[in-house]
């Protein structure tokens, strides 16, 4: 496979069965190399699940995963090392400090040696801002700290790629702001990002491909902007509705009060066409889907919700 | 990976608690011993209690008979059954995993902690018995010449008594193994720490009730804690081996039997904690 080299993440048929229920049904992601990818779905729909098989904590029941160009579990020792990664939240020990958890955490498993160890570790907390936070015990962190120190644990051995979770979880904007800042920087310098969330405006401002993941299935995946292109639909608002009604007449697809959702492939000749006929033209855009929109027609509603079958 | 876990268990508040209990009831006896001078009659009681008011210096082996039958399992059930459990529940369990740290070494890590944690524990206990009972016990002074009663009757020279004393450390740490992998078994099925320890400590109760019952002799032979104060027989003269023999081949026959288990499980489960 040619393509392989720039393909980070790559499941074919990827399926976890819980006893009865199919968490994961069948799912074949594909990751590129430099892709933010926004992994969307409900809570319950099997975004962890499937986070978890690429990393090898759970073991598939059907199906392949490849990260790196390596398969999973097989290859987990030799690719793990160049993942980093945030998982429903942050672990961290309570009674150490920040900087004594990262050290543990860099000493476990395959790692470059105690030399660099604390300029890796210093690093590691300047870049998320904990920089100065000193002594003090995990415990003694606020929620926001302690994502902060997640996010730290992710970047210490500056990975290929990046599987998080929720990352903002618990910040406050200007938390949130930085954040995602520090992604697009490092996303710049040729990280490929995997964000699973279930905040659509999270992911539709950041990511640059999504796959949307409802009840275990992949009913979405694709380029933002490709599920964001153009409807070839214009919404217009007027002067006088009834005369651009009748004036457009087949083209107009809905109307409520002034405004109009006409059907045309040029939006400047439709702007053309109602001026010239004495129309004023108050308002005119041309229709685009927002990522909710996609979402909303292509999922069945949310997971957690358990209803009777009637 | 020995030595990060190692790291974590001696950073940990509680296991210098657990140690610094571990002590404190043999100390009680001592002082109670010390301010009554009124020793148990032979064959009753914990082991060398009586001897302990002539010889300050037996003690260490008297604080080891206090712990062993109850204190010294529950520290290494809590110990060993949080080792699994206690990441998992804590969330740094997935962390770890996908470091990568390879399942079947944080295992072995893990169990070779809980032994350091005995070994420790044994020697601490042995240690602070050994000051406690010279300091406040026994006024004899011990040289060369003037020597120490074994258990059958005759005299052991210092330096006997010195090697046999290192040899029932031993010993003694080397009977919480079973204890010790019975618990990482179990801490390696549930999330829950505390499931696991009294888990582990259930299998012990069980195993001391088993021992009171005569129905049930036939099987008293495969019982973990069946050797356990078998460590009194490297004080008799001469060694008397056969029951301390088959002590140690009992408790790896245990950790072989159950570490293999947890392995097993461990290294196919999902870890969705």
């Amino acid at each position: 496979m040619t393509e392989s080299a720039s393909t980070v993440i790559r499941t074919q048929g990827l399926t976890k069965r819980f006893g009865g229920l199919v968490a994961v049904d069948k799912i074949d992601l594909e990751v590129v190399q430099g892709d933010i990818y926004g992994f969307l779905g409900a809570n319950g729909s099997g975004k962890t699940t499937t986070v978890r098989m690429l990393l090898g904590l759970v073991l598939p029941t059907a199906g392949s995963v490849e990260v790196l160009g390596a398969p999973i579990p097989k290859a987990a020792g030799r690719v793990l090392p160049h993942v980093g990664t945030l998982i429903e939240g942050p672990a961290a020990y309570g009674h150490l400090s920040g900087a004594a958890n990262l050290r543990l955490l860099d000493a476990s498993g395959p790692n470059p040696g105690r030399r660099d160890r604390n300029r890796r570790v210093e690093a590691a907390l300047e870049q998320v801002g904990l920089a100065a936070v000193g002594s003090r015990p995990v415990k003694a962190y606020s929620l926001g700290m302690r994502q902060r120190l997640g996010l730290a644990a992710a970047l210490l051995r500056q990975p290929k790629l990046l599987l998080l979770d929720e990352p903002t979880n618990g910040l406050d904007p200007q938390g949130i702001h930085e954040v995602r800042d520090l992604l697009l920087d490092l996303n710049a310098r040729g990280t490929t990002i995997f964000l699973s969330s279930h905040l659509l405006a999270e992911i539709e401002q950041f990511c640059t491909r999504i796959g949307v993941l409802d009840r275990g299935r992949l009913v979405v995946q694709d380029d933002l902007a490709t599920l964001k292109a153009p409807t070839g639909r214009s919404v217009v608002q007027v002067d006088r509705p009834d005369d651009a009604a009748s004036l457009l007449d087949d083209q107009v697809e809905a109307r409520t009060g002034d405004r109009l959702v006409v059907r045309t492939d040029d939006p400047a000749k439709l702007n053309r066409r109602l001026v010239e006929s004495g129309i004023g033209v108050i308002g005119l855009s041309p229709e685009r889907l927002t990522l909710e929109d996609v979402v909303l027609a292509r999922t069945s509603g949310t997971a957690d919700r358990v209803e009777r079958a009637s | 990976m020995i030595a990060v876990e190692l790291k974590k268990l001696f950073r940990r508040p509680r296991t210098w608690a657990t140690l610094l209990l571990l002590d404190l009831l043999p100390t009680v006896v001592a002082v109670l011993l010390a301010t009554t001078h009124l020793g148990p009659r032979p064959g009753q009681g914990p082991a060398f209690l009586s001897a302990v008011l002539a010889n300050g210096e037996l003690f260490s082996v008297a604080a080891l008979a206090i712990v062993l039958p109850l204190f010294l399992p529950i520290a290494v059930a809590v110990i060993a059954g949080d080792s699994i459990a206690g990441e998992a529940a804590g969330g740094t369990l997935r962390y770890l995993l996908s470091r990568p740290v390879s399942r079947a070494r944080l295992l072995v890590a893990k169990l070779t902690a809980a032994v350091v944690f005995v070994l420790t524990a044994v020697v601490v206990v042995a240690g602070t018995g050994f000051a406690v009972g010279s300091a406040i016990l026994g006024t004899e002074p011990l040289s060369s010449t003037t020597s120490i009663v074994s258990v059958s009757g005759s005299t052991l020279t210092v330096q006997q008594v010195l090697v046999r004393t290192v040899l029932a450390v031993l010993y003694v740490g080397l009977s919480m193994l079973g204890v010790a992998a019975v618990a990482l078994m179990l801490s390696t099925f549930t999330d829950s720490a505390l499931g696991a320890s009294l888990g582990a400590l259930a299998f012990l109760v069980g195993s001391s009730l088993l021992l009171t019952l005569d129905a049930a002799r036939s099987i008293k032979a495969y019982l973990p804690t069946r050797y356990w104060l078998s460590f009194i027989d490297l004080f008799r003269d001469p060694i008397l081996w056969r029951d301390v023999e088959r002590g140690v081949a009992l408790q790896l026959v245990y950790v072989a039997v159950f570490f293999g288990i947890a392995w097993a499980n461990f290294t196919t489960k999902d870890i969705t904690s």
